[in-house]
C-alpha cells in the first residue's frame, strides 16, 4: 500500500460574488502532490493559481470540493496542527512582514503560538538555514534588502518544520541575481527536509527550474498537467499550453530589423 | 539627408545630493542611437530608468544632470528652454511607462486624452483629431476603437491600457520613443501583442526606440542592440541577439543567473560582484 498524497485537491470550486455577478475563480480543480514532490501551478493573471494556493492554506473557503492533507480531509477552518504543517511564502515580503517587528519577533511569534521550546536556538538555526547571520536578527524589514526579506519570510515558514511549503511567486519582485540566490536556497532546503512544495508563478522558466510536474491554469481551470521535461520540450497537449510556452520563450520577430543602410538613406 | 545619429549621449552624469554624500545614479553614460531598437538592460538601481528620464529632461530637483553632449537630432537638450521642451516632448520625443494605471488621466475618457495630445501639437479641428485618435487606436490593434474611445482608463485591461498609452504617445508621430518596462506588468501572451504593435510601428515609421527592461529574454528576442548597465555605468554594448556571447563578466553572470527553459541546471549561478566593475 502506497502512502497517500501529501496534498490532494479534489474538485475544488471557489466562487466570489462581485457587484451581483458570480465569478468562478477556481472551477473544478483536482490534482494530487506526492510526498516530497515539487508541483508547479502556472498561468496568467486571473487564472486562479493563487486562489488554489490560498484554498489549500485555508485563507479562502472553497465553495465546493476540498483539500486533503496526507489523506485526511480538512474542514474550512484549519486547526493548529494543520496550520503548522502548511506554511506559506508570499510574493512581497514587504507586505507579509510586519514593518514594526524585528526579524527576531517575526520568527519568535510562530514558535510561541505553537508552543516550541528553545526559541533562541531555533531562531539562530533558522537564520543560519536561510543564509542570514545573527547580526540580522534584530533588524526591521526596512533595514534589509529585498532578497534578505524574502529569506526571513522563508525562515519563518520553515521554523515550524512544516511538511508542505506553499510558495506564491516568491521571486517575482526580485532582481535576476537575487532570484537565483533564493531559488538555490529553496532547492537546498527542499532536498534537506524532504518538503512537499507547491509553487505558483507566472514565470515558466522559474517553475521549470524548481518543479517536477506543472499544471497550466486558465480562467479558473487546469488546462493540462505535464511533466517538466515536456514543458521544456514545448510538448504541451493543448493549444493554450503551447501558446503560453511559446510566448514565454520571447518575442518572435516577423521581419528583418532596419539595416543601418536605412539610416543613412534618409 | 543626414548621417547624424538621432540621439547622441556623451558622458551623461545624473547626481542626487544626499546626506551621506551624492548618489551618482548615472555615470559617464555614452551612446548614439539611430533608427533602431536599443535595449537598456540592468537590475534595479543600475541607472537604466534614470538614463531614459534624463534624455527627456524629466530628472526632478534636486537631481543634477550633466553631459558633455546630449543632443536629439542635433538639438542640444542641455540648453533647451521650457518652451523648447514643450515643442519636443510628446511630439518628437515620447515616453511609455510601465503602468498605464498611473500614466493615464483617470477622469478623462481614452479618446479625449489622445485627442488632447494630438491637438497640443497639431493645429487641427476636433473632427480631424477624433479621426486620428480612432486611427491610432486601430493601429495599436484595438479591435473596437469606437467603443474604447469612449471608455475611462479603469475600464481597460492591463494590455489594453498599455496599448492606449502607446497610441497616445504615438499620435504625435515621434521620432524617438523611450519605453520604460512597457510590458513588465503584462501577461506574457499580452506582452507579445504589445511588442508586435511596437515592432510594426518602429518598422513602418522608422522610429528610434529605447527599450528599458530587466528582461533578458525580451532584449535578445526584440531588440537590435543592447547597453548593459551596472551601478550607473554602461559596462557593455553589444548586438542584442548575441547577448549570449557577451564579454563582460557582469553580463555573463546575469545571463547565467536566469533560469532557462532550454538549458536546465541544478544550481543557478549567482552574481559575484567585482568592485572593479564600478571604476
Amino acid at each position: 500500500m502506497t502512502a497517500p498524497p501529501a496534498i490532494a485537491v479534489e474538485r475544488l470550486w471557489v466562487t466570489y460574488t462581485h457587484e451581483g455577478r458570480r465569478i468562478d475563480a477556481v472551477r473544478d480543480v483536482s490534482f494530487a502532490v506526492a510526498p516530497g514532490e515539487t508541483f508547479g501551478l502556472v498561468g496568467e493573471s486571473g487564472s486562479g493559481k493563487s486562489t488554489v494556493l490560498k484554498a489549500i492554506a485555508g485563507l479562502v473557503a472553497p465553495t465546493a470540493g476540498g483539500v486533503r492533507l496526507a489523506g485526511r480531509g480538512m474542514t474550512a477552518k484549519r486547526d493548529r496542527a494543520e496550520r503548522r504543517r502548511l506554511q506559506y511564502v508570499f510574493q512581497d515580503p514587504y507586505g507579509s512582514l510586519h514593518p514594526r517587528h524585528t526579524v527576531d519577533r517575526a520568527l519568535r511569534e510562530p514558535l510561541e503560538i505553537h508552543g516550541f521550546a528553545d526559541r533562541d536556538a531555533a531562531i539562530l538555526a533558522a537564520l543560519a538555514g536561510v543564509g542570514l547571520e545573527s547580526r540580522h536578527r534584530f533588524r526591521y524589514p526596512h533595514q534589509l534588502s529585498g532578497g534578505q526579506r524574502q529569506r526571513v519570510a522563508i525562515a519563518r515558514a520553515l521554523i515550524l518544520s512544516p511538511g508542505v511549503l506553499l510558495l506564491d511567486e516568491p521571486t517575482s519582485s526580485l532582481d535576476v541575481s537575487v532570484q537565483a540566490e533564493i531559488l538555490n536556497l529553496l532547492t537546498r532546503v527542499r532536498s534537506e527536509r524532504a518538503l512537499t512544495t507547491i509553487f505558483v508563478s507566472h514565470d515558466l522558466a522559474v517553475v521549470a527550474h524548481l518543479c517536477e510536474r506543472v499544471a497550466i491554469m486558465r480562467l479558473g481551470e487546469i488546462v493540462e498537467t505535464l511533466p517538466v521535461e515536456a514543458l521544456r520540450a514545448s510538448g504541451a497537449a493543448t493549444p493554450y499550453g503551447r501558446e503560453l510556452i511559446a510566448a514565454s520563450r520571447g518575442y518572435v520577430r516577423h521581419d528583418e530589423p532596419l539595416a543601418s543602410a536605412d539610416v543613412s538613406e534618409r | 539627408m543626414t548621417d547624424r545619429p538621432l540621439l547622441e549621449v556623451e558622458g551623461l552624469d545624473v547626481t542626487y545630493p544626499g546626506r551621506g554624500g551624492a548618489v551618482r545614479a548615472a555615470r559617464g553614460v555614452s551612446f548614439a542611437l539611430g533608427r533602431e531598437r536599443l535595449a537598456i538592460v540592468g537590475e534595479s538601481g543600475s541607472g537604466k530608468s534614470t538614463t531614459g528620464r534624463a534624455i527627456l529632461g524629466l530628472i526632478p530637483r534636486p537631481g543634477v544632470v550633466r553631459a558633455r553632449r546630449l543632443a536629439f537630432d542635433g538639438i542640444n537638450l542641455g540648453a533647451l528652454s521650457d518652451a523648447g521642451w514643450s515643442r519636443l516632448r510628446g511630439r518628437r520625443l515620447a515616453m511609455v511607462m510601465q503602468d498605464p494605471k498611473f500614466a493615464l488621466n483617470p477622469v478623462l475618457r481614452v479618446g479625449a486624452q489622445i485627442m488632447q495630445t494630438y491637438r497640443l501639437h497639431w493645429r487641427t479641428s476636433r473632427r480631424e483629431a477624433e479621426r486620428r485618435a480612432l486611427e491610432m487606436l486601430e493601429s495599436v490593434r484595438i479591435r473596437d476603437p469606437e467603443t474604447v474611445f469612449r471608455l475611462y482608463p479603469h475600464q481597460l485591461s492591463g494590455g489594453m491600457g498599455q496599448r492606449v498609452m502607446i497610441a497616445m504617445m504615438l499620435v504625435g508621430e515621434p521620432d524617438l520613443l523611450i519605453a520604460d518596462e512597457p510590458t513588465s506588468a503584462l501577461d506574457v501572451t499580452v506582452q507579445n501583442q504589445v511588442l508586435r504593435v511596437l515592432d510594426d510601428l518602429v518598422a513602418a515609421r522608422g522610429m528610434g526606440l529605447i527599450f528599458i527592461t530587466h528582461n533578458l529574454t525580451l532584449v535578445s528576442s526584440f531588440c537590435d542592440r543592447a547597453l548593459v548597465m551596472y551601478a550607473g555605468r554602461v559596462v557593455e554594448q553589444c548586438d542584442a541577439r548575441r547577448l549570449g556571447e557577451a564579454r563582460h563578466p557582469y553580463t555573463q553572470a546575469l545571463i547565467a543567473a536566469a533560469p532557462d527553459l532550454d538549458h536546465p541546471r541544478a544550481v543557478l549561478r549567482t552574481v559575484t560582484r567585482d568592485p572593479t566593475w564600478t571604476t
